[in-house]
């Protein structure tokens, strides 16, 4: 049982196909406790896939995964005790308003004094002016932050970012990565899919990279970058972004 | 996680009943097709049709009951199809609560906007005239059909909730049901009808529930259409409640 001290989230060959589709076809991660770690890929990689696996919302074909020490398979309300989910729509009920929202969630986790938990998140994400409105009213960037602070409700141990970002303008995409900078900095795991690369750059202590079904390399940023011969040295010096490494790595599209 | 069901269905029920609160179009809406049907049945084709004996408002009144209810299930499916789709109903599932008060939510919301709904036709059929002198234990008797016809009716709508691919699809389910009661003894005698559909009209459920609500409200004995009515409810309820729940766990694997 020593995983269950040392790992946040631990995944072995881990299968998964939609009729004759192999997304996923044999993914090994570990993910230790506390800080931010980057799950890359293009569009249809299987990230979502994933995390919809490790939140207990699919079934694997193959492979164990988990969570907190807890098996996704066998212990899935233990499961469900230890994470929260932010999915790449932002799940809020836009007819209650925002503080409706949080003591939904609070209720839903059995959590007492929900008002008192939903007044904090509110002050926390600077929404406190906004809580009484319906949702239906906020902007893209606030209903993201709304949808961080319902993830935070009764400190899960991990927390599931998928495409946190999606479809954000860029300052509303800076607010997120400040939430979600924050929320590590309090000692919660965070999971973090993106196809974006400068997000994963910005945020990520450690990234691994999804490709046909598989991790094709983890590291952190700075072991991704020396993948790639060093820089060369002409009129201008370029280093490798991660774009780069990422372009290289995965080859051209096909 | 069981012992969080009654709690966590009630926390979702108060979310529910708040959309409806927040949104009355939505049982107004529901109550206006039919009160719209009821005044062109009364007032339109009421006079030319021979029912017998009784004043033709109490007479149809049965049949816009029950289309009341199968344009109210209509919403049901859409306020599922919307929690499906907007990612809340991911969030759910992913909480450690009693996965199935999601459901359960849904469908008693749908019990009590339904039941709403129908007071209102009732309320506007007694200012067209309609009289009943039946008694309590009447009234109740046909408000427990009713509930039942509700409950039945809102385990269909629950399966395109979850299944449907687009708004429209999650609510077109609803349109043979509310056209159902125009295919009974809701609005005309049966015995005027060609054979087949004639065969059709009384062997289907309407027919049966709506004579039965008839007598209840009329104070007459109920014979046989009770308990054929009681089946056809239940029936109806148990399969699509079995189907549902397949249909949510498959969903929710």
């Amino acid at each position: 049982m020593t995983t269950r001290h040392t790992h946040a989230i631990h995944v072995q060959g881990l299968k998964k196909s939609f009729k004759e589709l192999r997304v996923l076809r044999g993914v090994d991660l570990t993910v230790a406790r506390g800080g931010i770690f980057a799950l890359l890929g293009s569009n249809g990689a299987g990230k979502t896939t994933v995390v919809k696996i490790l939140a207990t919302l699919l079934k694997a074909d193959a492979g164990t995964a988990r969570v907190n020490g807890f098996d996704v398979a066998t212990q899935a309300p233990d499961v469900r005790a230890s994470i929260s989910l932010t999915g790449q729509f932002a799940a809020v009920d836009e007819i209650l308003s925002g503080r409706e929202n949080l003591v939904l969630i609070a209720r839903l986790r059995h959590l007492g004094n929900p008002g008192k938990i939903a007044d904090d998140l509110l002050a926390r994400f600077s929404l406190t002016d906004a809580g009484g409105r319906k949702v239906a009213t906020y902007s893209g960037g606030m209903r993201r932050r709304l949808d961080l602070a319902m993830s935070l409700i009764g400190d899960p141990a991990v927390v599931f970012l998928d495409e946190p970002t999606t479809g954000l303008d860029p300052q509303a995409r800076v607010e997120v990565w400040h939430a979600v900078k924050e929320l590590a900095g309090r000692g919660t795991t965070v999971l973090l899919t993106t196809q974006y690369l400068d997000e994963a750059e910005q945020l990520a202590d450690r990234i691994a990279i999804l490709h046909q079904g598989r991790i094709i390399v983890e590291g952190t940023l700075a072991e991704l970058k020396r993948l790639l011969p060093p820089a060369e040295v002409e009129y201008v010096e370029k280093q490798p972004t991660l774009e780069d490494v990422f372009l290289t790595l995965v080859g051209p599209k096909t | 996680m069981t012992k969080h069901f009654v709690g966590d269905t009630v926390t979702l029920l108060g979310r529910s009943l708040r959309h409806i609160a927040r949104s009355p179009d939505t049982v107004i809406t529901t109550a206006v097709m039919p009160i719209a049907m009821m005044l062109m049945f009364v007032y339109v084709f009421g006079g030319a049709i021979d029912t017998g004996t009784e004043s033709y408002v109490n007479y149809q009144l049965p049949g816009i009951l029950l289309i009341t209810v199968a344009s109210g299930i209509a919403y049901t499916a859409f306020r599922l199809f919307t929690d499906m789709k907007g990612g809340l109903f991911e969030r759910f599932q992913s909480m450690p609560i009693a996965r199935s008060s999601v459901l359960w939510a849904h469908v008693l919301t749908s019990l009590v906007a339904n039941l709403v709904s129908l007071v209102v036709v009732v309320l506007v059929a007694l200012l067209m005239g309609f009289r009943s002198p039946a008694g309590v234990a009447a009234w109740l008797a046909v408000a427990g059909l009713l509930i039942l016809f509700t409950l039945a009716l809102t385990w269909i709508a629950v399966i395109p909730g979850l299944t449907a691919k687009t708004m429209e699809g999650a609510s077109a389910f609803s349109y043979p049901l509310i056209f159902l009661p125009f295919l009974s003894s809701a609005f005309v005698p049966t015995d005027t009808m060609p054979g087949p559909l004639r065969a059709f009209a009384e062997h289907q459920p309407v027919t049966s529930i709506v004579n039965t609500i008839r007598d209840l409200f009329a104070r007459q004995p109920v014979g046989a259409d009770l308990w054929i009515a009681l089946c056809w409810c239940s029936g109806i309820l148990v399969v699509a409640y079995v189907l549902a729940m397949n249909t949510y766990r498959r969903k929710i694997s």
